[in-house]
């Protein structure tokens, strides 16, 4: 128990920084929204500026602490402030539009790269040297790809010359999303190659991972005296060897999710797929500041949020957590 | 009955081989590859630009040049605009190079210097130090880096650098300052202090240089995150569009369609470059792995018994699991893609515990 409390209180102080950094970083440096607007649009009076500035809710009155303040209940109330990009609409919408596209592909192919990545790790960790090994180099070519690289790769050789696959886009065009077969099938069929790119980029580093635990698993005595027992091999593979190794696999998910997540969001630019990451990039071509310091922290608090979910699946997992052995 | 084969297991040493001159026939296949590769690409950047072709940012108007296919003028035909990919790509391997070591550079010594202090402080600070490194690998890199670049006001090379290697440190301090506290218990550090040197010294001569392989390997992976970082932040945009790096490359070749253009010269040289340099990165990390911890270790120096490898580091191997029957190599190979294969041993175990008429079920697990 003092284990997740103390894990709560660690990503409550991490929430915290992302909060403060996120708050400072528009106060640090020169240049906000309303500049952008102003440069868009050189027509504009100079007396626009503060007319402008009020519209968007960025003008800074106030001491610093009184903006703290009101910066924080925004953000507990989920007021992230109007958007200039796509301009009367709430920041607060579009993120409720793209979240669920970003969750169901990002989420379900990293399921998915995990535990494929986890059962190769197993296999290859135990037979060592085998022929999983030999094709490790050329995973890792794959993992050492940039995830927008291969998308363009994968978008040439499946979408444009041969057609296989749909070339981008969430659905396809003329369908109204909605709970109804024709647009969730367009859906499924336009997602098959995005989840395929971040599968195939990510499976590398997972199977590495657990690979190398297996190998330092399988010297242990415990897994010997079970050998020696007489246990069939897969009694030991599964239930002695890779039920102990996967535990550091199992703390590495979340620190290695903030990361897939990261080449997830260019994937999604490449693809035109209508997820945060697509808006982020937006955002990003367009000075949207607002939008873009919401994105953030959107996905800092998910990252944060998985992280705690994998801490609570450890303390499952393993007994000395529980004991409160191990930190 | 056959002997075990010789176990020898040299003690995993704690900095792992120390590296002369004769020792890169000793290397990891795999570290050998990588710093091959890597070697080629380095080379690249330090003496291509002495030989680039035409100048990476000129744009010859001649229409017939426009999206002109590789040929012998140009090695890998020229871009919409009629600018010459080839001259762009070695001219982006040296941008990119740069800046990748530089950033692992500065974010290695912080790590160094944040993970040695944090150890030796001890108290308060450690915790705090390690509070903010922790806290920096949780949040995730990206969007932090898209929105501490997005509001710069110039993304040229020396802010990318710098916003890099601000947050670069934290992974390398935390296991450096684990290393540091194993370290520090051990005999050699006491007795240094006993004879009074002081704690600067101490840190100088018995703690960093036994960390070397480590901060190499730290460096090493730094310089793969500051490629991966610095070529996805150009290709959204946000550098310098002006210079020629690898993701600058990409990022024109992307917003003027080179995909849809069907001109695949203009956008896979680039991508194969950061592709094979991270490659080779992650190849040389994996071989510093394997010297490191024996285990890991390749087949280099195991042993053939009876059509078995026996790694020096195996466990003591069963005559009986060595005398299981085995198909011939094809068989053995496509046998080893079934999950039953796991099962051989399994099912070898049973057959010999019925012949001895112990009482195990058959399909029981």
């Amino acid at each position: 128990m003092s284990f997740i409390l103390r894990r709560l209180g660690f990503y409550a102080v991490a929430a915290w920084v992302a909060l403060t950094v996120n708050f400072f970083i528009p106060r640090a440096v020169p240049g906000n929204a309303v500049d952008a607007i102003m440069a868009k649009f050189p027509n504009l009076q100079p007396s626009a500026y503060k007319a402008l500035e009020a519209l968007l809710g960025i003008g800074h009155p106030g001491s610093l602490w009184h903006q703290y303040v009101t910066y924080l209940d925004d953000v507990v109330h989920l007021n992230f402030g109007i958007d200039s990009l796509e301009y009367p609409a709430k920041v607060s919408t579009l993120l409720a539009e793209t979240i669920p596209w970003t969750l169901a592909l990002v989420g379900t192919a990293t399921v998915i790269a995990f535990f494929l990545g986890t059962t190769l790790g197993i296999l290859s960790g135990w037979r060592h040297g085998g022929w999983l090994d030999r094709v490790l180099p050329g995973l890792m070519f794959f993992q050492a790809t940039p995830y927008f690289f291969l998308a363009l790769i994968l978008i040439d050789l499946l979408a444009v010359h041969t057609h296989v696959l749909p070339i981008g886009q969430g659905y396809a065009n003329g369908l109204i999303p909605g709970w109804n077969w024709p647009f969730i099938s367009s859906a499924v069929f336009h997602s098959l190659l995005p989840a395929f790119t971040i599968v195939i980029t990510s499976v590398a580093g997972w199977m590495l991972q657990m690979r190398n635990v297996m190998i330092t698993t399988i010297g242990e005595d415990y897994v010997v005296a079970a050998q020696a027992k007489g246990l069939s091999s897969r009694r030991v593979v599964f239930t002695y060897a890779a039920r102990n190794a996967l535990l550091p696999q199992i703390q590495g998910f979340g620190l290695a999710l903030g990361f897939v997540v990261s080449g997830a969001l260019i994937m999604e630019s490449v693809f035109s797929y209508p997820g945060i990451g697509l808006l982020l990039l937006n955002a990003v071509s367009a000075s949207d500041y607002p939008l873009m310091q919401a994105i953030f922290l959107v996905i800092t608090f998910a990252v944060l949020l998985a992280n705690l979910i994998c801490d609570l699946v450890l303390v499952f997992a393993d007994p000395r957590v529980r004991a409160g052995e191990a930190s | 009955m056959t002997a075990a084969p010789l176990v020898v297991v040299r003690p995993a040493q704690l900095m792992g081989a120390p590296q002369r001159a004769g020792r890169w026939r000793r290397l990891p296949t795999k570290a050998k590859v990588g710093a091959i590769l890597l070697g080629i690409f380095v080379l690249v950047a330090i003496i291509g630009p002495l030989f680039v072709p035409y100048d990476p940012s000129y744009a010859n108007p001649a229409p017939s040049l426009s999206l002109h296919p590789p040929d012998a003028a140009h090695l890998l035909g020229t871009t919409v605009s009629g600018q010459d990919v080839f001259s762009q790509l070695i001219v982006g391997i040296r941008l990119t190079l740069e800046l990748a070591v530089l950033v692992g550079v500065v974010a290695t010594a912080l790590s160094v210097i944040v993970g040695v202090s944090a150890a030796f402080l001890g108290g308060l600070w450690d915790d705090l130090l390690s509070l903010t490194s922790n806290v920096f690998l949780v949040i995730p890199q990206l969007p932090l880096l898209i929105l501490l670049l997005g509001y710069l006001p110039q993304k040229g090379q020396v802010a990318t650098i710098l916003v890099l290697s601000f947050l670069g440190w934290p992974w390398g301090a935390r296991v450096i300052r684990a290393q540091t506290l194993a370290i520090r218990r051990r005999d050699f550090v006491a007795a240094s202090r006993e004879t009074g040197e002081s704690t600067w010294r101490i840190i100088a001569f018995d703690i960093v240089p036994n960390e070397v392989s480590l901060i190499a390997a730290n460096f090493v992976n730094t310089v793969l995150y500051a490629i991966g970082a610095s070529v996805a932040l150009a290709f959204i945009g946000l550098a310098n569009l002006n210079s020629w790096s690898l993701g600058t490359i990409l990022y024109w070749a992307e917003s003027q369609e080179a995909l849809q253009l069907g001109a695949w010269w203009w956008f896979i040289p680039p991508g194969l470059a950061v592709a094979l340099i991270g490659t080779g990165l992650v190849l040389l990390n994996t071989g510093i792995d394997e010297i490191g911890n024996p285990r890991l270790r390749d087949a280099n120096n195991a042993i053939k018994i009876n059509g078995h490898r026996q790694r020096p580091a195996d466990p003591t191997p069963v005559w009986q699991v060595l005398a299981e029957p085995r198909p011939g190599r094809l068989g053995a190979f496509v046998h080893s893609f079934s999950r039953t294969s796991l099962l051989d041993r399994a099912q070898l175990d049973r057959a010999q515990l019925d012949g001895a008429g112990a009482s195990r079920s058959k399909g029981g697990e």
